[in-house]
């Protein structure tokens, strides 16, 4: 164990079911992707009715529309039609629909309770199999089958991976409640992990997805609080004393970077995760703080105001000389690195507060990609065509997201709470 | 005793021996390890927290599934229902000020100016005086709270919180206090005393609170 002064707590109460339905309905609903934007081309596709889907509770195939649509890659030709996965279909009437490709499938309650769903896609034009899978999956993950799905499909016919079985963190604030909530990427299948009566911040997804790493005031004082998302065991990884905060994870899940205040300033320090070691990574007289790791996992991007101003700073992961990174602009913070590692976002001051993004081989000068004046904390989409952040718009704190050139934006829609913090988690679950 | 701090985010000579001897420990600190047990924690765990059990089927939405547990399932850690006080969870705004009962007619915040550090002269009598009343009473304790107004990102805030809480713990044990009395923390600009849009909010916003442990 981490640290033998803040066991796991695993409490079993008796009411916390009752607990998760009162704190799980609120969540339903109340995060819905609203699109501007259309992509350059659109492959039309229809997608029935998957066979038995009212059975199973879950409208699988209305939620593979609802992504595929949102994708921007697609638009979808009339679908409606009795077919399942093992249908041979009448392609010229499909091409009579305009689509280009056809899928469609089934649900099949299983003896052990969960559910078999099971999918076909056909490229209509040449009438092919372009194949299908079952997917075993427990009714509770029958959302995240469709999602499934549809990054299947997604992948088949651009050739992309799809992000729409991933799923983002935020915090929402309703007057001093602080609620850490997750949903799936669609905004869909709200769940809460953590609900408080003191600020919650930086949440920071393990890329594994199982746990997320973030920041809690409960005790008076940031601490950075790891929790398991499934079973709610969570421990307390930093309290020393003053502030601890700004966790990332390495890529390999192994180590946490955090900033810590304990010896004067705050500077930003490595946890090992396995046996708890700690090892200071900065070492200057000015704030050092927001580590974020590169994919590779050598280099760790950090804000520090050493030389005045809060600049972009990356210092290798063993230690070392920082090398500073953003030159425009005197206020640049909250470096997030894209999955390939080429490209950095972070906020920039200048008027306002705007995402910017650049290569990270100077190819190109920042670019704003926003036209807010609040932004913050933007964090990649794991295929990293996308990045979400936080911004005001209309006197509350909103969600958006943007393509990287940001011609495409969308805002995450929320039912009157002020939405901060995001974090896009990893692929896979 | 005179005021001869400088805390204007550049360190004086007193911080600067302080910064030496931390660089001293950090380098120490760079060829090896520091457990995380090592650290002076004080009872912070919260009490009576309910943490849901992840190997039960039925999560949200999760109803009817049998055996195998839904890997979109999510367990629920409700802190608001934990009836522990939050150190300074309650009256921790605004009135700040009136909050002299312990100490008489000592008043409890310190206000700061835009992207300053500085401890102004005008709180010189409020850090004396705590300061004295620590000196005193070896056994007493204080949480100096550091916050920021909203424009800024959430984290660089709580650092730049955290330096000015540390200025005036800074102040206070030049002036008699133990480092051991006093824990400086940042809130950032997670709570602000006036949650208005406007310089006089901002104003109010960027302070330390002195508050007994």
């Amino acid at each position: 164990m981490l640290n033998p002064s803040h066991p796991i707590r695993s409490l079993l109460a008796a009411w916390w079911l009752a607990m998760l339905m009162v704190l799980a309905l609120p969540a339903q609903a109340q995060f819905r992707v609203e699109i501007s934007g259309i992509g350059a081309t659109q492959l039309p596709i229809a997608i029935t009715r998957f066979r038995d889907e009212d059975r199973s509770g879950v409208a699988i195939s209305a939620i593979v529309r609802a992504d595929l649509e949102r994708s921007g890659a697609f638009r979808l030709a009339e679908s409606s039609g009795a077919l399942d996965e093992r249908s041979q279909p009448q392609f010229a009437d499909w091409r009579g629909r305009s689509a280009d490709a056809l899928l469609s499938g089934s649900v099949t309650r299983l003896a052990d309770g969960r559910f078999d769903v099971r999918y076909k896609l056909w490229d209509v034009v040449k009438g092919e199999d372009l194949g299908g899978q079952s997917l075993p999956v427990a009714a509770g993950d029958l959302r995240l089958a469709a999602h499934r799905i549809a990054d299947w499909v997604h992948e088949k016919l651009t050739g992309e991976r799809g992000v729409n079985a991933t799923r983002i963190a935020y915090v929402t604030r309703a007057a001093n409640r602080y609620t850490l909530r997750i949903t799936d990427a669609d905004g869909e299948g709200g769940q809460t992990p953590v609900v408080s009566p003191q600020p919650i911040i930086s949440p920071a997804w393990s890329p594994d997805g199982r746990r997320l790493a973030y920041v809690s005031f409960y005790n008076g004082k940031a601490e950075v609080v790891v929790q398991d998302v499934l079973t709610g065991e969570y421990r307390t990884v930093a309290s020393f004393k003053g502030s601890n905060s700004a966790p990332a994870w390495s890529p390999d899940g192994k180590r946490l970077a955090v900033t810590l205040s304990r010896d004067g300033v705050s500077q930003i320090y490595l946890i090992d995760m396995e046996g708890g070691a700690l090892r200071r990574l900065t070492n200057s007289n000015a704030i050092d703080t927001e580590a974020a790791f590169s994919p590779d996992g050598t280099q760790v991007y950090f804000v520090s105001d050493r030389g005045g101003g809060p600049q972009v700073y990356r210092v290798p992961v063993e230690g070392g000389t920082p090398e500073r990174v953003t030159f425009q602009g005197v206020y640049n913070i909250s470096p997030a690195i894209s999955p390939d590692g080429r490209m950095l976002a972070y906020v920039n001051r200048g008027n306002g507060f705007r995402v910017m993004v650049m290569p990270l081989d100077g190819s190109a000068p920042p670019l704003a990609v926003t036209d807010t004046n609040d932004d913050e904390s933007p964090s990649f989409s794991p295929n990293g065509r996308l990045i979400i952040y936080a911004t005001r718009s209309q006197g509350r704190d909103v969600l958006m997201t943007t393509t990287l050139d940001g011609k495409i934006r969308t805002r995450l829609l929320s039912s009157g709470q002020d939405v901060r913090e995001p974090a896009w988690g990893p692929f896979g679950r | 005793m005179t005021m001869s701090i400088q805390c204007s985010g550049r360190p004086g000579r007193m911080a600067q021996a302080v910064l030496a001897s931390l660089a001293v420990l950090a380098l120490v600190g760079c060829g090896s390890t520091v457990k995380l047990d090592e650290t002076p924690i004080e009872s912070r765990t919260p009490k009576a927290i309910e943490t849901s059990p992840g190997a039960t089927a039925s999560g949200n939405g999760a109803a009817g599934t049998s055996g195998t547990s839904a890997q979109s399932q999510v367990a629920t850690v409700d802190l608001s229902k934990g009836g522990v006080a939050s150190r300074g969870a309650a009256g921790s705004t605004g009135g700040a000020t009136g909050a002299a009962a312990a100490d008489g007619k000592l008043g409890r915040v310190v206000y700061f100016d835009y992207d300053s550090f500085g401890v102004k002269d005008d709180f010189r009598a409020l850090i004396e005086g705590h300061a004295k009343v620590l000196a005193a009473n070896k056994g007493k304790r204080v949480v100096i709270e550091g916050h920021t107004d909203e424009r800024g990102g959430r984290e660089y805030n709580l650092a730049l919180g955290q330096k000015r809480a540390d200025a005036v713990a800074k102040a206070m044990v030049l002036l008699g206090a133990t480092e051991a009395q006093i824990e400086a923390v940042s809130f950032g600009k997670e709570r602000p005393a006036n949650e208005g849009h406007d310089e006089a909010a901002w104003a109010q916003n960027r302070r330390a609170e002195v508050k007994d442990r």
